[in-house]
């Protein structure tokens, strides 16, 4: 066995363990933000479920962005707690943050690589800003994430270099260097044609497995969604509408989760066979 | 399930008209119902809002300045970051300044021994230029320079690290921007541009010596000796000053308008430009303020 599935098979066993205490990962309790006098949300309240993908869905502008940001307290929320392992992060310093920020690692939509380094010192960042690895460790970390990853050979690219799918996965390896507990993915497919859409929903879930992350995926892409999710929180202009297994979602009574999902163009049927890579018009 | 309880949610019609229809008449102007006519109050706004978006500007920069302190102070100390810092302030800027300092002093000294010939006193072009490039012109050129440089191209990077989401991408990381970004240029700027100001100096001197003693004829022991006499450490100390404060505050508004950027590519190049403006501004202004408090003189 190698030492990168070594290292693999003792976080997929950590995450287990963790996960037989607490299935809850991360909970949201009355979450609100707001600009000036436009409140965007509206008292959100949820569950993030320990090792699975958990999918926050919602038209645009019903607050998803902005609800990703006061989870990794890119901003401080005006009220409610967001309580990671037992700790409730709102009511964190700055400098209290540091430590806690690090059981998060982010995708961004646009990926949001150091455009001034190559794709190897993009990933190797973080092990040189916390830990005390030595550079030839570094390199062997950095190239076994790369290549579990399938862009080893574009170690010594810039991001300009790579397609969209490429600094996705750059991206996902950045995230993953200090091998954080929860994953959070804003519209990863958004800007992706069909194929590369796919290959992320497959990297997303080959990471959750690999890894034994809790994964937190905004999105829209409602095949994708129901591709990857576990679990699905529906935020319908600031607050949580519904939240369930897919099949639970598609079981919902309320109309604005039906509205959601007849105006996403992919069909209740096909999502409830599992077949749910193609739009209702092209089956 | 966890499920709200769906609200009834209007189904917009068919039939239903989205607006008013047009009438087909002229609209009616609203009635004035305030009690100051409409013009003094667009006047009156835009006479407030200029204190107001001053008084913003300094609050902004005074926030970014109490972050750079205090994450300036903790650890980790990046020497690698400032290292790269000082040479894209510093060293990136020695042939613009240098070149800047050269021509000034020619000229200078060109328009010196021209003016003083008509009295006798051009010998006394030597000190003259000296004095001044040592007190003023070689702070102010070289701020300048470095504000047009390195400052604008650092709210240009800044911006562009804003808008692709790289700023944030650090924060998720555990890694404060501030002290990331923020930190290391405004202390290259304080300890860079009073080196470039030393270097603008002695160009500009040699500048002026070249023009006035090759090519105007003027004694050169008679230069050199002028120099020496009237030039002395308290000229140099002056402008050192105000170089550290010049720097100082040109890499942190270059930073302050990098780092807030918004609005995308047009946002990061209103940023650049807010950014030179504001330092240009900011350069001479200052230079007033610490003449006077220096000099004892000018009212302060």
């Amino acid at each position: 066995m190698s030492a990168a599935s070594e290292a693999s098979a003792a976080a997929a066993q950590a995450a287990a363990a963790e996960a037989e205490k607490d299935p809850i990962h991360l909970r949201v309790r009355d979450l609100r933000k707001s600009y000036g006098e436009h409140e965007i949300l509206k008292g959100v309240t949820f569950d993030v479920l320990r090792g699975l993908n958990n999918v926050i869905i919602g038209a645009s502008g019903s607050g998803k962005t902005v609800m990703v940001r006061q989870l990794i307290r890119l901003e401080k929320p005006n009220a409610g707690q967001i309580i990671v392992d037992g700790q409730d992060i709102t009511s964190l310093s700055d400098v209290d943050l540091v430590p806690a920020r690090r059981k998060f690692g982010m995708v961004f939509q646009m990926s949001a690589l150091f455009d001034s380094m190559d794709v190897y010192d993009n990933v190797a960042f973080l092990l040189r800003e916390h830990t005390k690895l030595r550079e030839r460790d570094i390199r062997e970390k950095v190239m076994a994430r790369l290549k579990a990853l399938g862009v080893e050979h574009a170690a010594h690219k810039m991001p300009a270099e790579l397609s969209g799918g490429m600094k996705k996965r750059v991206a996902v390896a950045r995230a993953l260097a200090l091998e954080p507990k929860i994953l959070i993915y804003d519209e990863p497919t958004t800007g992706l044609d069909p194929i590369t859409s796919r290959t992320v929903d497959d990297l997303i879930e080959q990471t959750r497995e690999t890894y034994g992350v809790t994964s937190i995926i905004i999105s829209h892409d409602m095949a994708s969604v129901f591709r990857v999710g576990h679990h699905i929180t529906y935020l319908y202009k600031g607050t949580i509408e519904a939240s369930g297994t897919p099949e639970e979602f598609l079981a919902s009574e309320s109309v604005r989760v039906h509205e959601f999902l007849e105006a996403s163009g992919v069909s209740k049927d096909l999502m409830r066979e599992g077949r749910v890579d193609a739009p209702i018009s092209a089956a | 399930m966890a499920e709200v309880a769906p609200q009834p949610v209007k189904a917009p019609s068919g039939d239903a008209p989205l607006a008013a229809p047009p009438s087909g008449d002229a609209p009616v102007a609203e009635p004035h119902r305030g009690f100051f006519p409409p013009w003094l109050v667009t006047i009156g706004r835009a006479v407030i809002s200029i204190p107001l978006r001053f008084f913003s500007e300094i609050g902004m920069l005074a926030g970014l300045l109490g972050q750079a302190v205090f994450w300036g102070i903790r650890p980790p100390y990046r020497f690698s970051l400032l290292l790269a810092a000082f040479e894209f302030v510093g060293v990136q800027s020695l042939f613009i300044v240098g070149l800047t300092g050269l021509f000034i002093g020619m000229v200078f000294g060109i328009q010196l021994v021209d003016g003083f010939r008509q009295f006798g006193a051009e010998n006394q072009a030597g000190p003259v230029v000296g004095m001044a490039l040592t007190r003023e012109l070689a702070p102010v050129f070289a701020s300048l320079m470095v504000s047009a440089r390195a400052g604008s191209a650092m709210s240009t990077e800044l911006g562009s690290m804003r808008v692709t989401d790289q700023i944030d991408a650090l924060t998720t990381m555990a890694v404060n921007p501030v002290q990331y970004l923020v930190v290391p240029r405004i202390i290259a700027g304080a300890v860079m541009v009073p080196l470039l100001t030393m270097l603008f100096n002695l160009i500009g001197i040699f500048g002026a010596w070249l023009v006035c003693v090759q090519i105007l004829g003027l004694d050169p022991g008679v230069f050199t000796e002028n120099v020496k006499w009237i030039v002395d450490a308290k000229d140099v100390t002056q402008g050192l000053i105000k170089a550290v404060v010049f720097g100082f505050t040109v890499t942190l508004i270059a930073c302050r308008h990098g780092f807030y950027a918004k609005g995308g590519a047009a946002g990061v190049g209103q940023a650049t430009t807010s950014a030179v403006v504001q330092s240009a501004v900011a350069i001479l202004v200052l230079d007033y303020l610490i003449t006077s408090i220096i000099t004892g003189q000018g009212g302060l």
